[in-house]
């Protein structure tokens, strides 16, 4: 029976095959018919296996074996217990919903067939991802999330900004690998091992080990723990990675939708959990979690505040709330993680199909200050933007809510020192959060309309199947979050230790629907009751603005510390210097010297044969002198 | 009569070729010039023959003779053929292979 | 701007010829299946001389066609190249994993007087680019049958003469046969580059040629030494001796001399670039494909085995070496603005991770540098094929002038895209693989080494994605448009030409141990043959 869940994977590697070979020479239906279809599949097989874990049972289970070389033997396996079930579900029902959303988003496009390909390609990687049994199989989901988000950024390849954006991030996701094989390498040259069971059994043993860098001993499974994040921190993008995230926009918003907020680049947060054994054993590393976590969160809010482009306001939404999830994780409360990472998945991807359904009113335009007063045309589309604004400022009632609470009161409650200082930073960007996408909501939907009057007419809601999943989505991003997941992950990933009482939490609960709320009604008063404040804000705080406007101005940063020298290195002292002048100017020189020695001797050579018979002669005597001893 | 008169012509008779060889500059003085050093050769194989009473230096003076007979031929048809292409007779003047 | 360019008519196969070549491929296989049964059934068949020599003996039939007879003499040099391929899949079917003898061998007393036979014999360290080999030569045929206009019957001789010269010394047991098919190579390469290749052929050729040379004669005087030190020009025989220490690392020098150049590592690389740029498509694909991993090869069969010492004495030296050419590699890519000079100096980089893995002295050090130069003949040979088709387009390899060829050639662009993913290590290509065993033994070995050669994997997937926008992405380059006929997609040919890699890419990247199988036991030998010598000389 467990050899059967590979179906999970097969379904959508077939809609892959089936749409990149065929798919240009049959129609739309049949493409979207395949690749609905195939992700279909996999979310029935994989609530199967839902249910085989709700019953309490774990499944793993080795196709082959990928590698053997040596001490290293790596399978081809999966496993599926708790945390991979709620993976799981994200990723397929999410997945599909998308799915059916882009059937409708993407009509009449000319790669059409070429984004579905993607699109079950990518549900391909992020399962193998999520299902691995060892950490290799996890490295190759998370490459190929990857090359499936490159692909599907630079989707519309003809714009030079599209193919900067996709190979962006597959370079900055390069960086953050980087350390995540590193990390793999010191982890397996003490464990000896790629399973997560084989590691999870022989981890205890590194404790207090240490290891030699540069003179300074370091704890070894510090160490480990921290390469392994520099993955996740390119992945989820994190500070100082962040920087793909907002380019990425330039994809197609369902991808943004489920790529760049409900699945890939929440790929991070499960790989923490999913090793929480490592890290739960490194103070220090779970500390830099949690700071890089509160950081991230907060700053990305502080740049979401001033953006004006609706699915750049999201996307550094979804870094904060990327943020919020690693809170959690860097606190060990990684059920809590993992529980935002599930609710985010809903209401992250109904907003960002929001966007996109205004987009697809708009004619593609983005800039939340030329739009106003949608929500009379777009009634559909403004409910579910707003129930995705409430759950995403942490309305109580609602899934954001729940999820957000359980972090920021694990993070109140945890025996950690820094457990304060997060949560602090954590409650002030709930209320930067709610005043952000409250911001978008009041100044797209409400007041008056700011484009033309022919623009104004063009406005009509979406089809039905862009409405359709976004009212699911609303009804999940109700509801998710009645389902404890905390609790259901607690076999795999633990129970936090709680040093405060719990009535504390209350205390928890009431900061952050206050702060939640001060978020909504700063914005309301701002952008509904005096819209004149704003400009004064603006203006009086230019210097500042400018700061939050230009991002912290870090891609300008590394653009001149890492991008400009190493391009002028390689140019002038590689090429130019090293490679042709001193390497080539020895090569080529040898032969110059033995021609210019050759030049020297060349004048002997008069072409004059009585001349060379004089030589002759001369040393035929020398030689009968010799001969003759005198 | 001793051997050393007839090394003396024999020497004589190679030096006056040698230097006519080095110093005159018309191609075919200078082969005749050649063949006089041949014959030099011979007449000392020749003495050397009679005088240790043996054939060996006899033989070597056919030898050389029929390569020089054959050297001659080739030497000449070179110059002839230098002169037809080029008209030029002299040996100055030819330095093709000058380096 | 008018997009819907259509493509150039190139000459396509008639109904006529296909049936001729369906035909004759169907002989082929029924003297395979013969071929096999032999092999199978251990019969003695002398599967390697015949792979040596068929491509000599059918070189010089063809020489023998007339010289009008265009079509004829590139059908024959195909069914050549394929029947050589078939011919080598028994060694890939009835080879024997679990051992790490040399196997297939055969042995002749070629000159008794000096005891120098002719003695050939593969193991699992050889094999695999026997097999390699002939697969590239099959497409370097394909690849130039529109490419090559002149001197046709020529071109394909020297393709055939080069590439018996190549597996020659993949195969040779004796260090004199070893030196001659070493140097026999050079010959039909140095014509293939000087006589069809681009506008610097000469001096590309004549470098190429003295570099490789200089090399050699090195090596030369390394093999004497060895001879008249020993006795014997058998290389097993020499394996198994031990050598004073002073002379191991003389020797060792002698023969890195020659290798090294090959290979090339840095700072002997530069013939390289020059050589890849003007040599045609089917010269640089044999060169990056098999040529350059005589060198490597080299290093296993002679350096490692035969001077430990020296060996663990200069791992460091060398590690350092292969890491400053894979940085400097593939730094120096990122600013070429040639197509071809990109993807040579790529090869520089590569070729570092297989020194690097070599020089590692552990099972996955080895086993992917193996591993490696067998992806890298592939996907680099791919790349090189790529980028052949392209320039019989557009007869240029500016990268400045192209843009948007996605939109006009998908097909092509997703081959190029799948070989530029396995050329920087994306999981479930090849490249993944060799470069992971590489890294893992790396940091085994010397994990500072490991952390500078894994910046590669940021700067490889910068210059090559940055490399695929230029080209496929964005608009297309209007300007240079108005001089070329314009883009066609692939035509079958083309299509089959690359088919088989892009199956080998993903078949190595999904089952690694279909190749890794066969190393395994041999790399195991030698690592303990290493051990074990020095451990006597102590």
């Amino acid at each position: 029976m467990e050899k059967y869940y590979v179906l999970i994977l097969l379904f959508p590697l077939a809609g892959f095959l089936f749409n990149i070979l065929i798919g240009r020479f049959v129609s739309n239906k049949v493409v979207s018919w395949a690749g609905v279809l195939s992700i279909f599949g996999a979310l029935m097989v994989s609530l199967f296996a839902i249910f085989q874990v709700l019953s309490g049972k774990t499944i793993e289970y080795n196709l082959y074996t990928w590698i053997i070389s040596d001490d290293l033997k790596v399978s081809f396996g999966y496993l599926i217990d708790q945390l991979t079930a709620v993976m799981l579900f994200v990723v397929c029902f999410v997945g599909w919903l998308i799915h059916i959303y882009s059937v409708g988003y993407m009509h009449g496009d000319p790669g059409y067939s070429r984004y579905f390909a993607y699109l079950n390609l990518f549900i391909f990687s992020m399962l193998i991802l999520v299902m691995g049994n060892n950490l290799l199989m996890l490295y190759f989901g998370w490459e190929a999330v990857g090359l499936c988000s490159y692909f599907l950024i630079g989707f519309w390849y003809h714009k030079k900004t599209a193919a900067d954006a996709a190979k962006k991030a597959f370079i900055v996701n390069r960086v953050g690998d980087f350390g995540f094989a590193l990390g793999i390498f010191l982890l397996f040259v003490n464990v000896y091992a790629l399973n997560y069971t084989d590691i999870f059994s022989k981890i205890p043993a590194l404790k207090g080990q240490t290891i030699d860098i540069l003179g300074f001993s370091v704890d070894l499974i510090t160490l480990i723990a921290l390469l392994l994040f520099c993955g996740a921190i390119g992945k989820s993008a994190q500070i100082p990675l962040h920087v793909w995230l907002p380019d990425a926009m330039e994809g197609p918003t369902p991808v943004s939708a489920l790529i760049h907020a409900a699945t890939m680049v929440t790929a991070g947060v499960f790989m923490v959990a999913r090793l929480n054994p490592i890290y739960g054993m490194s103070e220090i590393a779970l500390m830099v979690v949690a700071i890089i976590g509160a950081l991230t969160s907060f700053f990305a809010a502080t740049i979401a505040v001033v953006q004006r482009d609706m699915k750049r306001i999201i996307a550094y939404s979804t870094i904060s709330q990327i943020g919020y999830m690693f809170i959690g994780c860097g606190v060990a409360a990684y059920g809590a993680g993992v529980f935002h990472l599930y609710t985010h998945a809903f209401f992250k991807a109904l907003l960002f199909m929001g966007a996109g359904s205004v987009m697809h009113a708009m004619a593609g335009q983005l800039d939340i200050y030329k739009m106003g007063g949608l929500r009379k045309k777009m009634p559909i589309t403004y409910i579910t933007f707003l129930i995705a604004c409430l759950t995403i400022a942490g309305v109580p009632g609602f899934s954001g809510f729940f999820s957000k609470d359980e972090i920021l009161w694990y993070a109140f409650a945890s025996d950690k020192f820094y457990g304060k200082f997060v949560w602090i930073l954590g409650t002030i960007t709930a209320a930067l959060t709610a005043f952000y996408t409250f911001r978008v909501l009041f100044v797209a939907f409400h007041g008056d309309f700011r484009g033309t009057q022919h623009e104004f007419n063009h406005i009509h809601e979406s089809p039905s199947i862009m409405t359709i999943p976004l009212i699911v989505l609303a009804i999940c991003s109700v509801f998710v979050g009645y389902f404890s997941i905390p609790h259901f992950l607690e076999p795999v990933v633990g129970k936090p230790l709680i040093t405060v009482s719990h009535e504390r939490e209350k205390f928890v609960m009431i900061m952050s629907t206050i702060a939640g709320l001060t978020g909504i009604s700063i914005a309301g008063y701002v952008y509904l009751i005096q819209p004149a404040i704003s400009k004064k804000l603006t203006e009086s705080l230019s210097g500042f603005y400018k700061l939050l406007w230009n991002k912290y101005y870090v891609d300008e940063l590394y653009d001149f510390i890492f991008v400009k020298p190493t391009l002028r290195i390689s140019e002038k002292f590689i090429e130019n210097f090293t490679d042709l002048k001193l390497i080539e100017g020895i090569v080529n020189g040898i032969p110059n010297l033995i021609y210019r020695l050759g030049l020297l001797i060349r004048p002997i050579q008069t072409g004059q044969f009585q001349q060379y018979a004089i030589f002759m002669i001369g040393g035929i005597i020398v030689f009968i002198l010799i001969i003759l001893n005198i | 009569m001793s051997l050393s008169g007839y090394l003396l012509l024999s020497a004589t008779l190679f030096s006056i070729g040698l230097i006519g060889f080095l110093i005159r500059r018309d191609l075919i003085v200078m082969l005749m010039c050649l063949e006089i050093m041949f014959n030099a050769v011979n007449i000392a194989f020749a003495s050397f023959s009679y005088y240790n009473a043996n054939l060996i230096g006899q033989i070597f003076v056919l030898f050389s003779i029929a390569v020089a007979a054959s050297e001659a031929v080739i030497g000449l048809a070179i110059v002839l053929a230098v002169v037809r292409n080029t008209g030029i007779n002299h040996s100055d003047d030819i330095a093709n292979l000058r380096g | 701007m008018n997009e819907e360019v259509l493509g150039r008519n190139f000459k396509s196969f008639e109904l006529k010829k296909h049936l001729i070549i369906s035909f004759l491929i169907i002989i082929l296989i029924g003297s395979a299946i013969l071929m096999f049964g032999f092999a199978l059934n251990q019969l003695k068949f002398p599967v390697l001389s015949t792979l040596i020599f068929f491509p000599v003996i059918s070189a010089s039939l063809i020489a023998l066609i007339p010289r009008d007879k265009e079509e004829l003499i590139k059908f024959s040099a195909v069914v050549v190249s394929i029947i050589e391929f078939i011919l080598s899949i028994p060694l890939y079917l009835s080879f024997n994993k679990n051992t790490a003898e040399m196997q297939f061998k055969e042995e002749y007393l070629w000159i008794p007087q000096w005891g120098i036979k002719y003695s050939v014999g593969v193991d699992g360290i050889s094999i695999l680019f026997i097999l390699l080999s002939s697969l590239l030569t099959i497409l370097c045929v394909t690849v130039s049958w529109n490419e090559i206009n002149k001197k046709i019957k020529e071109f394909y001789v020297a393709l055939l003469l080069t590439h018996s010269a190549m597996i020659g010394v993949f195969m040779s047991l004796d260090i004199f046969l070893f030196y001659i098919f070493w140097e026999a190579m050079l010959i039909p390469m140095y014509l293939i580059i000087g006589v069809w290749g681009g506008p610097k052929r000469i001096y590309s050729a004549i470098k190429f040629f003295l570099y490789t040379f200089i090399g050699s004669v090195f090596m030369l005087v390394g093999i004497l030494v060895l001879y008249f030190h020993t006795g014997t020009s058998d290389i097993i025989a020499l394996t198994n001796k031990s050598y004073p220490y002073k002379m191991q690392l003389w020797l060792f020098w002698a023969f890195f001399a020659a290798f090294a150049v090959k290979v090339p590592m840095w700072p002997v690389h530069t013939w390289l670039p020059d050589a890849h740029t003007e040599a045609p498509t089917a010269g640089s694909v044999i060169l990056a494909g098999i040529l350059i991993k005589m060198g490597a090869y080299g290093f296993l069969r002679f350096n490692l085995p035969m001077f430990p010492e020296a060996t663990i004495e200069m791992k460091p030296f060398m590690m350092i070496l292969s890491v400053i050419a894979i940085i400097y590699g593939a730094l120096i890519c990122l600013i070429q603005k040639d197509l071809k000079r990109l993807i040579a100096y790529s090869s520089v980089s590569h070729m570092g991770f297989v020194t690097l893995g070599i020089f590692t002295l552990n099972q996955q050090g080895i086993q992917g540098g193996i591993l490696q130069m067998i992806n890298h003949g592939v996907v680099t040979g791919a790349l090189f094929l790529c980028v052949g088709m392209l320039y019989q387009r557009t007869h240029t390899r500016l990268i400045a002038h192209y843009g948007g060829v996605a939109t006009v050639m998908p097909a092509y662009s997703a081959f190029f895209m799948l070989f530029t993913l396995a050329s920087i290590g994306l999981p479930g290509t090849n490249g993944f693989i060799g470069e992971f065993l590489i890294l893992l033994g790396a940091f085994k070995a010397w994990k500072l080494m490991c952390i500078l050669a894994a910046t590669a994997l940021v700067i490889g997937a910068a210059y090559m994605l940055w490399l695929y926008q230029r080209v496929f992405f964005e608009k297309i380059n209007s300007e240079f448009l108005k001089h070329i006929h314009g883009y066609g997609d692939l035509n079958t040919r083309e299509i089959l030409t690359l088919l088989p890699l892009a199956f080998v890419v993903l078949w190595v990247g999904f089952y690694p141990n279909a190749l890794l199988s066969f190393m395994d036991v041999s790399v195991k030998e030698l690592i303990k043959h290493m051990t074990l010598t020095v451990g006597a000389l102590k």
